[in-house]
This record gives structure tokens, sequence and C-alpha cells, in this order.
């Protein structure tokens, strides 16, 4: 019978289980075997001259909290504030515990936890400044609700596990209550970490194909201020399933201007061919209707464009069966009134996707640039 | 600088408010403070309870990178008067007192002060501590030499075992 060693037995184990054991980087040079993949990258970097949870490859989970502050809270308070949250968001995006964190086991697992921070008209009202974003006017489609518009401060918390991003959620909001009231919360989901392409929204549509890509100089232009920050536009969109579960596919199809399966537009073949909205088909009808989604929402120069990051919600359905879900429709663009509002305004004026989709939540924030290690976001507005 | 604004109702307090609290600071307390040249214990870490008024507590970790066993004998602060204090079981009831010696932290080692353990006590706050206040706090070791480190008061809603009045700390 061979001799076998316990050195061997544990090298073979770990080979065999294909584990990113701490065995493995110790025993490798005596193996033969390919070299381990790469750690997934787990920890988005929270400091930087631009805030995290933008250009981030958006993560599975997301949770947005609107703070209104309270009566009192000024300046002086709302700077405290932030620093006290920036410190938690540091801490917590790369995988420690925020200071006095009663969970600290749960802050272990960053899971490409961000934490970005929007301000609103109201915090600049309280801080006695000039606010640089307002309200967005009115949409014959808005169906807006108290419960899911406004608000003085925004919190995006976004990562790959939902348990990491209650914690952060937790922490943050214990942390801003002595100066803040929850104005509202709306938690979305997204495909799976690591899925590849578009995702898909409730309504089984590819949604983002029109996105510039982080990276790109049309990403920039679109999203960025010289300073580093951004403005974002939270809506709530709720999805009438029911309704569009009425629809033949040819009508959804002709409604948003893209093939459901593919996402291609219907002049096109893959999902990003560029759609023709020149093409007549036989009869001479445009193939792509001029009131689909996708014409309607196309604007061609990068300063006009819009980074959307929205999540899936889903509340649950009712007795009844009807069901409670839709978009959080979160855009990014470096000036709300020269991007956001123009597409708005086209697609609540014509959009035949509007029969099915209805806005019940707006909300609008500036988002300052980052802050460096030891800094705290809206140190340059409140500092 | 500018004071707390809830301090400016304490007028007795104020200037201590003034002194102690450090609202304009938002650089990282246990970076800043720590003594660039002779290191022997430094504070990462620390933070402080909010509390409007009485007693208080400061929490942290005392790292001893000298090669010497040392110990915090005391501690100071301009919003109130400080004790070192453990907490310990005695009949068995938790109960915290003065600590003996201090803390003492071995060479190398990390001495960590935690809700429920060993803790810096405020006595006697002279003005409220609010979240995100500041509180500079100088340790004295015992080798006579001071770390200065600056503490960020948090909200939370443990650790009130030990603050009771009435309680005997003698």
């Amino acid at each position: 019978m061979t001799k076998v060693s316990r050195r061997g037995l544990l090298l073979g184990g770990a080979v065999g289980a294909g584990a990113a054991a701490a065995g493995i980087a110790a025993g490798r040079s005596l193996v033969d075997g390919p070299e381990p993949p790469p750690e997934p990258v787990t920890v988005e970097a929270f400091h930087g001259p631009r805030q995290a949870g933008i250009a981030t490859e958006p993560q599975a989970h997301g949770v947005f909290c609107a703070l209104d502050l309270r009566e009192g809270t000024d300046r002086d308070a709302t700077a405290r504030l932030m620093r006290l949250l920036s410190d938690d968001a540091a801490r917590l995006t790369r995988g420690t515990a925020a200071l006095a964190d009663t969970e600290p086991e749960l802050a272990t697992s960053p899971a490409r936890l961000t934490v970005t921070f929007g301000f609103g008209p109201g915090l600049y009202a309280a801080a006695g400044l000039a606010s640089p974003v307002a309200a967005l006017p009115g949409f014959a489609v808005d169906r807006l609700e108290a419960r899911w518009s406004g608000g003085d401060l925004l919190v995006q918390i976004c990562g790959d596990d939902a348990l990491t991003v209650a914690h952060a959620q937790r922490m943050l909001v214990k942390d801003a209550r002595a100066f803040a009231s929850v104005r509202w919360t709306q938690r979305g989901f997204r495909a799976a970490s690591g899925t590849k392409g578009t995702q898909r929204n409730i309504l089984g549509q590819l949604d983002g194909t029109g996105n510039p890509a982080a990276g790109t100089s049309a990403f920039d232009t679109a999203v960025w201020r010289p300073d580093g920050s951004t403005t974002l536009v939270v809506r709530r969109i709720r999805a009438e399933l029911d309704d569009w579960a009425a629809v033949d596919r040819t009508v959804r199809e002709m409604s948003v201007g893209r093939r459901l399966d593919t996402g291609a537009p219907l002049t096109g073949l893959a999902e990003h061919d560029e759609p023709d909205f020149a093409a007549r088909d036989e009869l001479g009808i445009p193939v792509i209707h001029p009131s689909s989604h996708v014409r309607l929402a196309r604007v061609g120069a990068d300063d006009k464009r819009i980074l959307r990051r929205p999540y899936n919600y889903d509340e649950g359905p009712s007795a009844e069966g009807k069901p409670d879900t839709g978009l959080i429709f979160a855009s990014y663009q470096a000036d709300v009134e020269r991007q956001f509002t123009p597409i708005q305004r086209a697609l609540s004026d014509a959009d035949l996707l509007n029969k099915w989709v209805t806005p019940i939540g707006s909300a609008v924030f500036a988002v300052p640039p980052g802050c460096g290690e030891g800094g705290w976001v809206g140190e340059g507005v409140l500092g | 600088m500018k004071p707390n604004p809830r301090g400016l109702a304490a007028v007795t307090g104020l200037l201590l408010l003034a002194v102690a609290v450090l609202t304009g600071c938002g650089k990282d307390a246990a970076a800043e403070d720590a003594p660039a040249e002779k290191a022997t214990i430094t504070v990462t870490d620390p933070w402080a309870k909010a509390a409007e008024k009485g007693m208080s507590a400061i929490f942290g970790s005392l790292v001893n990178h000298s090669t010497t066993d040392l110990a915090v004998v005391s501690a100071t602060a301009e919003i109130s008067p400080l004790e070192l204090h453990e907490v310990v079981e005695q009949d068995g009831e938790m109960i915290m007192r003065p600590k003996e010696g201090g803390f003492a932290v071995a060479a190398g080692a990390t001495h960590v002060l935690e809700p429920g353990g060993d803790h810096i006590m405020l006595m006697d706050l002279a003005a409220p501590l609010g979240p995100g206040d500041e509180i500079a706090v100088t340790l004295t070791l015992s080798d006579g030499s001071t770390v200065a480190f600056t503490a960020v008061v948090k909200d939370f809603s443990g650790a009130d075992e030990s603050y009771e009045p009435g309680m005997d700390h003698s």
C-alpha cells in the first residue's frame, strides 16, 4: 500500500476542490496546476475625486433612502452629519465595522458596497446656500405621491449582498437620525452579480442599452462636471403589469422600438445596432414608430445624454394578486435641465410606453464631488 | 471653529465647549494626533457616546508600539473630569469602578476600550455631547509621557448600565 503523506493529502484535497483556500498559495509551487482565478473585486473605493456608486458597475441590490433635516439642523450640524456618515461609509465599504457598530460581523463582507450622497434643495436652504438643483417641472404622465418624492439628503447604498446593504443602511440611518428623519426608502434589485450584458427590467425589456459606457469620454461628458460633481434624479415608476400582460408582443415591441428577446432595434439584428429611424417598410410606414420609447429617448450629443442606473422594485402583490412593482429610475447627468428634463418631456408627451408605466415618485439631488482619505462628502459645500 | 449651537444656552459651559468641542475638524482623529517621533501608545478608532448631561464614556483601542510594557494612568479633557474605569461582576451584578493602576498595555499589545468593558468615563459633562462633536483628550502614561487624541461623538443606545447616577465610584 502506498504511503500517503498528510501533506500530500492536504494538497491534493485543496487542489481537487479548486478552492481559493489559504493552503493553495503555500502549496502552489509544488503543483503544476493552472493559476487560481483572480479574487473577484469586493471593495469599491469610497475615496476619490468622484463619489462611487455612479460609474461603478451596478451592484445587485440598491437602497435609496431620502432624509429630511430636522428643524435646527443648520449648516454646521449638517457638516457634522456628513462627517459621521462619510466615516461610516469609508469603513463599511472597505469591509470594516463602523465606529460604534453593534453588529461588526455584518461589515466583514463588503460585496462591492458603495454609499453615494446627494443633496436636495432643502439641504441647501437649511444651510443658507443657493441650491444648484430644483424639483422637476410637472409632467402630464406624473401621478406623484408625496411618500416617494422629495427629500433633503439622499443616501444611495448599493452592494452585491443584500445583508451587507441592510447593515450599511442600519448604520447610516442610526447615525443620521439625530439630525434628520427618514422621508422615504426605496429598495431595489437588478440581475445577480456577474450576470453578463444589459439587465432586464420587470417588464422584461433590456434596460440600459443606450447608456454611455463608464470610462469613455461620452460617459464623462454626460455625467461629470469638472469638479467631480453630478446630479441624480430618482423617479419611482410603477409598472402596470396586468395591463402589460394583455398586450401582444408586436405591440410591446412597437411601443419600445426594440425586440424583446435580443433588445435589437426593430431595424437591426443585435442589441447595440444603431436604430435607423429613417427606415420604412414596404407600405412607407416607419419601422421604428416615431412615438416609440427608443425614438423619443434617443438624443444625439453626449452632453444631452443621461446615465440610467435603475433598480427594479417589488413590494409584493396585494391580497387580490395585483402586483406592486416597477422601476426605481435613477438617472445621473451633469445638468438636470439640459439633459434629463428634455428627455422626460418628450417621453411624457408621446411615449407609447406611458400606457404601462406611471411615475409615482420624483426627487432631484445634487451629488457633490467625492472626498479624499480623512475628508468627507460635502466638505466643499458645507465646510 | 464655531461652538456647537446647542451649547449656546449653557453659558457657563461655553468657554469649555469652544475649547473642547472641535467642530471644524474633518481629519481622521487618530492619524492626526498620533505622536510622530516617540510613538509609544496611540489610540485608534476613538469615539464617545452622545449625552445631554451627566456622564458618558470614551472607547477605542490603545495600541502600544513600544518594546516596553506601559499603562495609561490618567486622562483629561476640557469638557469633563475623566476616570479610567473597568466593568466587573460583583455579587452577581455588573458594576463599574475605577481601574486600579489604569489600563495596562503590554509591549506590542492592543488594549480595547469598549462598551461593557474598560472605558474612559466622562464624569460630569460641562456641555451636551452631540453626535458628530469631537472631544480632545490627553492621556498620561506610566512613563510620564502624554498622548493626545480626538474622539468623535456618536449616538449609542448601549453601555447604559454603567452610567446610573448614584453609583458608588469609590
